[in-house]
């Protein structure tokens, strides 16, 4: 009978949906839904909490607009910075590479993530101050060379700790990359530079898109590089939040700021995601 | 943690895990055990304290974790090992830059904390909260009333029950690299202007309302504790002029001052005497114009899991043999005349310890007020993220 067919197959859909779902709702949707009660609340007294409706806490988000201005430049420049550095990486494990050794190449990339973040940004503190590369550059002439507490040492953080989660994707699909499509492009007269460009860049896309919008995603939430190596002056919207829940207590304004990130975070990926999926769209077109 | 703490220890963390094992395996006798690592005699000191050693302590009850949440370079870690080695109980150390960051975690709830060290200003509040829980002083026989200073221990007090008790005291100066800056820095007028000229990208501040805020409110000719808008709009039009000359915005300054990245800072006594024993050239000055005198006490959170083996690690830092090598270690000034006894000569003589009475007569102790105080809160919050 097709109706008992049909409730089974939904029933077999429902128990597969539900743990996601579940784990969603009770992860996800709830508290976001506290978080936005909280952002109309008001700061108890001794802090925390106490209920209101007021639009007070988002009246005061321009006190917050350096960190806002901080996060929304640094973010998507150190998402850049490891897409350049990471492309030539990928590249190389997936076209250039001998087969026999790829696989352990490709481990090699993924070998930091053994070790926590915070011990491995710990040593760049070590490197970057000043019994380090300034310590080197001042026996060679160069005095009073300061890295360590500046956005360039954040930024050099962020490109450290992100770059294997900006390789795996671009190596993911540069590897699927049919070869006989740079042979073809060869023989119909194309140099190896606008092979590059006309045919595996443009196949790489969703690979390079996947990575740039994992690596911005995680970046706009970023507090621990900016804490170690910016000293606690580079200051992302991350490190406002960490001091509004766990210094000055104000977890409405604190959930206001977050609502408002995830509100940019939102829109920013629409319109990125657009717009790379027309490049990417009217590249494939031209191919076929 | 520097070579200097391992001294303090009769024997170090490997030899006395290795003698353990010996111990387990059966190689050798339980005597010879006690004898080489020195817990033969401390038992022996500490046998005739009831409470922590009798055979209830070792029937288990105490666990074999707990957790303590408390400062930067803070203790002696030799402390924690005979700790673990006379009772089982492995010691967490959680470090903070902030009174108001141990209240936040508290007031969120699930810290694990078994005992924590709070600031004489926080105490009431804490209270209020009913985030800590009054002392069971039967369980703290190592605990005298009568021989601490009353000046330093009576914020531990509140409507006449005891909710903590005193680990020491000291005070907030300024601790500068005399190799780095030439010009005398005496006061925390000096501090603010030094900082934005000869020292300028290497002075810190502490991550820290009370502090950072404070003591820029003194430089002004404010009080140390003021909550008056006008003052600390003031002071936070200082502090702001000042962060972009600043190295850094943390609590935690002895590795940057160590390494000679920063050259002044804002500095407990406990810190400042640690730099200026391993580092001479560090000095350590009191403002003339004014700053903080505190004191840090021991309490217990009613969330607590481990209440018994919170209970027994702080009658254990009770104990005036014990409390004399944590002095020795971090040192802050003790609060308890048995343990001023105690100590070497070459440390109640050090000035940044115990300085004159009359350098401290223009400090101030915290106001409770300005830990909930929401224009202090902000106006740091704001300090940070402009």
């Amino acid at each position: 009978m097709p109706a008992a067919t049909n409730t089974k197959r939904n029933l077999v859909t429902a128990a597969l949906v539900a743990p996601a779902a579940a784990w969603l709702m009770i992860f996800l949707v709830l508290p976001f839904i506290a978080m936005l009660v909280f952002a109309f609340g008001e700061r108890a007294p001794e802090g925390g909490y106490q209920a209101a409706f007021t639009f007070a806490q988002f009246a005061r988000l321009p006190t917050r607009a350096a960190a806002f201005w901080n996060t929304l430049v640094l973010a998507p420049v150190g998402a850049l910075l490891c897409l350049l550095v990471a492309y030539p990486v990928a590249y190389y494990l997936a076209v250039k590479a001998d087969p026999r050794y790829r696989l352990i190449l490709v481990s090699l990339v993924v070998v930091p993530f053994w070790t926590s973040l915070l011990v491995r940004t710990y040593a760049w503190m070590y490197i970057l101050g000043s019994r380090g590369i300034p310590n080197l550059l001042s026996m060679v002439g160069f005095e009073d060379v300061r890295l360590l507490n500046t956005p360039g040492a954040v930024l050099l953080g962020i490109v450290y700790g992100y770059l294997p989660l900006m390789i795996m994707p671009i190596y993911v699909s540069l590897e699927k990359l049919d070869r006989r499509l740079l042979e073809a492009s060869a023989d119909l007269g194309a140099r190896p530079v606008s092979t590059f460009f006309g045919v595996t860049l443009p196949l790489s896309l969703p690979g390079v898109m996947t990575g740039v919008a994992l690596v911005t995603i995680l970046l706009l939430g970023e507090y621990l590089i900016p804490q170690l190596l910016g000293g606690g002056k580079v200051f992302f919207i991350g490190n406002a939040l960490v001091d509004l829940f766990l210094q000055s207590r104000n977890w409405p304004f604190g959930s206001a700021i977050a609502v408002t990130l995830v509100a940019v975070v939102v829109v920013i990926l629409m319109v990125a995601m657009r717009i790379a999926f027309k490049v990417a769209g009217t590249r494939q077109v031209d191919l076929v | 943690m520097t070579k200097w703490y391992r001294e303090n220890a009769p024997i170090t963390a490997e030899q006395l895990a290795d003698e353990l094992m010996r111990l387990k395996r059966g190689s050798v006798t339980r005597r010879h055990f006690l004898g080489v690592t020195g817990l033969g005699l401390a038992t022996a000191v500490l046998a005739r304290q009831p409470g922590l050693f009798n055979s209830t302590a070792f029937a288990g009850d105490l666990g074999t974790q707990m957790s303590i949440a408390t400062w930067p370079n803070y203790h002696d870690p030799a402390t924690f090992e005979a700790f673990q080695a006379a009772t089982g109980v492995a010691v967490e150390v959680n470090v903070f830059g902030s009174n108001e960051e141990m209240l936040a975690k508290l007031q969120a709830g699930g810290t694990g904390w078994d005992l924590f060290v709070p600031t004489n200003y926080t105490i009431s509040t804490y209270v209020k909260l009913g985030l800590i829980d009054e002392l069971d002083l039967s369980k703290l026989p190592n605990y005298d009333a009568s021989t601490e200073t009353a000046r330093f221990t009576n914020e531990g007090v509140v409507d006449g029950k005891t909710y903590a008790v005193p680990k020491n005291w000291g005070t907030t100066g300024i601790a500068l690299n005399s190799n780095k800056i030439k010009t005398p820095v005496t006061s925390w007028k000096d501090f603010f202007e030094v900082a934005m000229t000869e020292a300028d990208g290497r002075a810190m501040v502490h991550d820290y309302q009370l502090t950072t805020i404070g003591n820029a409110l003194v430089s002004l000719g404010y009080s140390f504790n003021s909550t008056k808008p006008d003052e600390l709009a003031k002071a936070e039009e200082l502090l702001i002029k000042v962060k972009p000359h600043l190295y850094a915005i943390n609590s935690d300054y002895q590795p940057s001052m160590r390494a000679t990245d920063a050259w002044m800072t804002m500095c407990w006594t406990n810190d400042g005497a640690q730099l200026n024993r391993d580092m001479p050239e560090i000095q350590f000055v009191l403002g003339k114009d004014g700053g903080e005198i505190w004191s840090d006490f021991y309490a217990i959170p009613k969330s607590a899991a481990n209440k018994a083996a919170g209970y027994a690690l702080l009658n254990y830092l009770m104990a005036p043999e014990n409390a004399v090598k944590e002095h020795i270690a971090n040192g802050a000034p003790t609060t308890d005349s048995r343990v001023l006894k105690l100590l070497p000569a070459d440390v109640t003589g050090n000035k940044i310890v115990y300085p004159d009475d009359a350098s401290l007569t223009p400090l101030e102790f915290g106001a409770a007020v300005t830990l909930t105080d929401p224009g202090r809160a902000e106006l740091m919050a704001r300090f940070k993220s402009a």
